[in-house]
């Protein structure tokens, strides 16, 4: 008998077994991971609206002129627009919407300035990444406004007139994503992050907690089985109820909403596994922590109201002050709902993808070296 | 490693809870083969003692090796050799008696699992509960599947924690059956109880109070040692003597069985000079031997009034 190897296959399997037939036999439990989805699917049919300022956009201009230069300056002064920089070509511009990084892109056609001048109305485009439509529909309905009334001031004199009749310049709006603005488009693929954070980190947080409460660690603990195998054999059955969980979100999302799903499916399915995998950690670290049950949901709850609130599926994420930003950059959650929403309505690929994937992995590095090290292997 | 004298060879082992000692000083030899009885009355930290053993909790201080492996740096391995049973029922009361014994077999990686089990749920009669759940087995029968769990993979020593508490008589009589022929084939057995009848079948056994270690050795041993006198007093009527021979001077303990009375003391001289009114006459007298019961009891009235 081996005593020595730091992992065993065998001792792992025999964990999974355990783990299995348990999860089996507790069947309200069972229910609940199932139920949970269901029931946040229909509460959250409805949008919380939020007014988020300093959206960060880029120009694409072809032409620089006073005019130009009032309107983007027009921009930056009103709250709702943080002008990041100018490129050069429409395809950079779009890269950028698509990864994410950018919410708007304002392009300036070339010959603006002449056409204004000779009153024939030009338009100016405004592409907005409408996944989230609260994110996007203040500052779209304020840009009309501002780009008029930043003209006004230097339509003044000779020019005057052409600021009489007509408008002297045309807005298009350009919604790219979600161009209809159905809020369920961008609350369906997010709550898939949010069920999911909710139901792993609690019955995880559980797992060690109740073999302690049960008395039955005692004989574990006196057993040859290693950290790494009682923690991973624990996991390992929640990462299959985590993907029940995606498969009913995607399909009530599919054929109850009709959310468009344009993106990669296998894609998205492979890079939840990290995101479960995340949220079994956590949980893990906490039911290594906590001395009984209840302060093993009381802290899944700590974890999950800043991960709910502060990811950007409550309230949009560039609607949050910084230091809120700071704390939902560190979620994983944060950074699967950008992939979730990424892939499936912007059909994103893995490239695309990648800034948000390493952040996730890094937690759950941390998370389960945390769990690992707190892992108590005696009673005292 | 079965070439080493000793199969538990602890020293000065000491754990305190709190700034509570609860075991203290402790040290200990077990031979191969020996079956060690370990008494004491509730708290005096048996549990704890075993636990320190068996790695599931660390010592203060102290140091020593069981089976040959050092308790404080090796508990992998010995934990892959022993056979531990819990005070409380720590199986899994959602998984059925095949299912719990499975696991453990799995765990210590059993050859040939699926007919060790069979084998040793018939051997331990619990054949009939194969499927049932192991939460909804009486506690007698919780007991032996908690037994059968930690013999699935042979260990060479078993350190057993109150393995017979709530177990009928006859489940008690094969249970030692049991550990005498696993002794006859080498296997050590560590053995906490209450009940003095397992006490007397010991090799050798060892009493605790307060986390200190009274007494050890064999069961004539330990009551020799005691230097208690007792004398036995039967006839008709003879409990409602209990009070007044409580009260005279070099009486200790008094303790009725059936229609006897055990009256013991440690100063032989005093007890015989205040009992010889009853001597003789209506109840007939004989001295006899202490029993364990009554130097246990002794010793921890001792070790109370230090
Ligand atoms: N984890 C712990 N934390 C604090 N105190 C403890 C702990 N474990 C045991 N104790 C204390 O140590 C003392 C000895 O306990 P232990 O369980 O070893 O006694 P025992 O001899 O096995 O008693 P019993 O015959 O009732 O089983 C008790 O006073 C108990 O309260
Ligand atoms: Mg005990």
């Amino acid at each position: 008998m081996g005593a020595g190897a730091f992992f065993s296959f065998r001792r792992f399997r025999a964990m999974v077994g355990k783990e299995f037939v348990q999860m089996r036999r507790d069947r309200i439990t069972f229910a609940m991971m199932i139920g949970i989805p269901i029931l946040q699917m229909i509460i959250f049919g409805f949008a919380i609206n939020a007014d988020p300022k300093q959206l960060p956009t880029v120009i694409v201009a072809a032409e620089h002129s006073t005019y130009s230069r009032a309107i983007i300056a027009a921009m930056q002064n009103s709250a709702y627009f943080r002008v990041v920089r100018t490129v050069a070509s429409e395809a950079e511009a779009d890269l950028l919407v698509e990864e994410g990084r950018v919410q708007f892109v304002l392009s300036i056609p070339e010959q603006f300035s002449r056409r204004l001048l000779r009153g024939e109305s030009p338009a100016l485009l405004l592409t907005a990444d409408a996944t989230d439509p609260a994110a996007t529909s203040n500052a779209v309905g304020a840009f009309r406004q501002l780009a008029e009334a930043a003209l006004a001031r230097d339509l003044e004199g000779p020019l005057h007139h052409l600021r009489r009749g007509k408008a002297p310049l045309e807005v298009i709006v350009h919604p790219r994503f979600n161009p209809e603005a159905i809020t369920q488009y961008n609350i369906v693929p997010g709550l898939m992050g949010v069920v999911l954070t909710m139901t792993l980190v609690i019955i995880t947080a559980l797992a060690m907690t109740r073999e302690r409460e049960r008395g039955t660690m005692e004989n574990l603990l006196s057993t040859p089985v290693k950290p790494m195998e009682v923690m991973i054999g624990k996991i390992m059955p929640y990462i299959i109820v985590g993907y029940v969980q995606v498969s009913v979100i995607l399909l009530a999302g599919r054929f109850l909403f009709r959310v468009p799903m344009i993106g990669n499916i296998p894609l998205l399915l492979a890079v939840s596994l990290l995101f479960i995998a995340a949220n079994l950690g956590v949980g893990l670290t906490f039911s290594t922590i906590a001395r009984n049950q209840l302060q093993a949901v009381q802290m899944a709850f700590f974890f999950f109201l800043p991960s709910i609130l502060l990811s950007g599926f409550m309230f949009p994420f560039r609607g949050m002050p910084v230091w809120a930003q700071c704390i939902g950059e560190i979620l994983p959650l944060t950074h699967y709902l950008r992939i979730v929403r990424g892939i499936l309505l912007k059909g994103n690929d893995f490239a695309h993808i990648l800034p948000n994937l390493w952040p996730i992995a890094l937690f759950l590095l941390v998370a389960l070296s945390i769990g690992l090290k707190r892992y108590r292997r005696t009673l005292d | 490693m079965s070439e080493a004298p000793y199969v538990i060879d602890v020293r000065h082992l000491t754990k305190s809870f709190a700034g509570k000692t609860v075991v203290n000083n402790l040290s200990l030899q077990v031979e191969p083969g020996e079956i060690y009885g370990f008494l004491g009355p509730n708290g005096s930290g048996k549990t704890t003692f075993i636990r320190m053993l068996c790695g599931l909790l660390r010592p203060d201080a102290g140091s020593g090796s069981c089976l040959g492996y050092d308790v404080l740096a090796e508990s992998d391995r010995i934990k892959a050799n022993i056979g531990y049973m819990a005070q409380r029922f720590s199986l899994y009361e959602d998984l059925s008696v095949r299912e719990n014994l499975i696991f453990m077999g799995r765990i210590y990686g059993v050859p040939d699992l699926d007919a060790a089990v069979d084998a040793m749920l018939e051997r331990m009669q619990l054949t009939p509960f194969t499927g049932q759940l192991a939460g909804t087995l009486s506690g007698g029968w919780k007991q032996r599947l908690a037994l059968s769990a930690c013999l699935l993979h042979r260990p060479r020593l078993l350190l057993l924690d109150e393995p017979t508490a709530g177990v009928d008589p006859k489940a008690r009589r094969d249970f030692w059956d049991d550990i005498y022929t696993l002794a006859a084939q080498g296997v050590t057995s560590l053995i906490s109880t209450h009940y003095m009848d397992e006490a007397e079948r010991c090799h050798r056994l060892a009493y605790l109070a307060y986390g200190n270690l009274l007494t050890s050795g064999t069961a004539d041993e330990v009551i020799r040692a005691s230097g208690l006198t007792t004398w036995s007093l039967s006839g008709k009527n003879v409990h409602a003597l209990a009070p007044r021979l409580k009260a005279l001077a070099g009486v200790e303990q008094v303790v009725p069985f059936g229609n006897v009375l055990h009256i013991s003391g440690h100063d032989a001289a005093r007890l015989e000079l205040s009992l010889q009114p009853f001597l003789h006459g209506e109840y007939s007298s004989q001295k006899t031997e202490a029993n364990l019961e009554e130097v246990f009891i002794s010793l921890m009235q001792q070790h109370k009034v230090i």
